[in-house]
């Protein structure tokens, strides 16, 4: 069987800066690989890729087996129409730095309009779907409320609930954390961290070295739109062969 | 001072009976007015605020040259032209008609503006989140853009409104059947025209307030379980 997601040979370039230059990865199901690195090395750049929300100058990327984000016609490759990739992305949730909940819904009906207007699943259906996915997040208490009366924590809790109402093959997670205040960062990574235990599979880009090391199975440094070096995370980050990965996790572990 | 005033009221008193009658009718049709060239000062800016933010460069270069045209040019010459321009070309246009066609078509322009302006509001983050969950361009619009776009819209939307209530007053000049073409005739039959242009600014003012309430109601509500920015 394929691999739930392969990159291959991936580049991205915005006008005319070279953000990847040859990045390529696979991902088995309900594996969870970290993608870390300096800021500006392209990690985020990656994760983006992966569900077309950029564009990759060139590569390709599958997803349990199926081309994404492209259609291929003999040998030429032509980006799909928005409504296919739409289609696409429904199987990719993703969770954004900056939260981005939708402000004039409240939590629930954040998690539960793309499951209405997305899959037409009835609002009574939808509704307990959110319900169920709001649990998971230990987000119930606050369903009703708006984005604004939550905390940082608590709406990042919620935005994981709406990607996982997708019910996806896989979940991007964008810098999850680098936007809260230190002391909410726990309730978010002790989510992630339970999402992983039940076997969901996931690439996430962290600025948590740390936490990368507890919950991934595969951690990949990036610097300057390589890879540099990858493995196990004892291995990647445990014993570092690179100079470059030694001096990076010096300055981050310091903190 | 006071007895003038007094007199000047008084006449008001006395000739009512036969001014009423013909006002009533009269901001009924500035009412109509009002609505239709809203609605249609509603599509087309739609439609023009979707142009000008289109991919499409020829979409864009038409929608900015129409925002530009209708910018600059006068609302009362749309109508002059559309009433008295198009009669040599045999077209013959209703006075209601041309007046609606022409205040909508100007009213378009500034509409685009606020559409646009409204819908470039939204945080392109609320844009990537709802393609990230499988939403297609259209759905999003519709239930993502749209309705934060609107919280930013409708506070100016409903200023055009008012533009829009008081810019029909210049259809009188083409001979629609409203308000200001009746207070005119009024005027001059009577010989009353302080007292009759007096009138029909306080109605308009009386049609025009209730619609700056109604504005500050919808903010309010609309900003219920929301903070902008």
């Amino acid at each position: 069987m394929a691999a739930l997601l392969r990159v291959d040979d991936l580049y991205k370039d915005f006008a005319g800066l070279k953000v990847l230059k040859g990045v390529s990865m696979t991902l088995e199901r309900g594996h969870k690989t970290a993608i870390i690195g300096p800021s500006g090395c392209g990690k985020s750049t990656l994760l983006r890729c992966i569900n077309y929300m950029e564009t990759p100058t060139a590569g390709h990327i599958h997803l349990d087996g199926e081309l994404f984000g492209e259609t291929q016609n003999g040998g030429k490759y032509q980006r799909m129409s928005e409504k296919q990739l739409a289609r696409q992305r429904s199987q990719v949730g993703m969770v954004f730095q900056g939260f981005y909940l939708w402000p004039h819904l409240n939590a629930r009906d954040n998690v539960a309009i793309a499951p209405m207007k997305v899959r037409g699943m009835e609002k009574r259906a939808a509704y307990e779907l959110a319900d169920a996915m709001l649990e998971k997040v230990h987000m119930s208490h606050k369903r009703d409320e708006f984005p604004e009366r939550l905390s940082g924590g608590q709406q990042q809790r919620v935005a994981i609930a709406r990607a996982l109402a997708q019910q996806p093959k896989l979940m991007l997670f964008d810098e999850p954390t680098s936007a809260l205040d230190p002391e909410l960062v726990g309730e978010v990574l002790k989510v992630i961290q339970e999402l992983a235990a039940e076997g969901i599979s996931m690439v996430l880009v962290t600025h948590e070295v740390r936490f990368a090391r507890q919950v991934a199975d595969h951690v990949i440094f990036l610097g300057d739109g390589v890879v540099v070096e990858e493995g196990a995370p004892d291995q990647v980050i445990g014993a570092p062969k690179h100079e470059r990965l030694r001096s990076f996790l010096k300055q981050i572990l310091e903190h | 001072m006071i007895s003038d005033l007094a007199s000047f009221f008084a006449t008001y008193e006395e000739n009512w009976a036969s001014w009423w009658p013909q006002l009533l009718p009269a901001i009924w049709v500035t009412i109509k007015l009002t609505a239709a060239s809203f609605l249609l000062a509603l599509a087309i800016g739609f439609l023009l605020a979707l142009g000008k933010l289109s991919r499409n460069r020829l979409l864009r270069a038409f929608a900015t040259g129409y925002v530009e045209l209708a910018r600059g040019i006068p609302a009362l010459a749309i109508l002059f032209i559309l009433y008295f321009g198009l009669l040599p070309v045999g077209i013959v246009l209703d006075a209601f008609v041309a007046g609606f066609i022409g205040l909508g078509m100007s009213g378009g322009g500034y509409f685009a503006e606020v559409f646009r302006a409204g819908i470039l509001a939204v945080h392109k983050g609320q844009r990537e989140a709802a393609a990230s969950v499988g939403m297609t361009p259209f759905t999003s619009f519709r239930w993502i853009i749209l309705p934060q776009a609107m919280r930013v819209i409708l506070p100016p939307m409903m200023n055009l409104f008012i533009s829009l209530l008081k810019d029909t007053s210049l259809c009188s000049l083409i001979t629609a059947p409203e308000l200001m073409l009746r207070a005119k005739d009024l005027a001059m039959m009577s010989f009353l025209p302080m007292h009759l242009f007096v009138l029909a600014g306080a109605l308009y003012f009386l049609l025009a307030w209730p619609m700056s309430l109604l504005a500050r109601h919808f903010e309010r509500r609309m900003r219920r379980g929301y903070r902008a920015g």
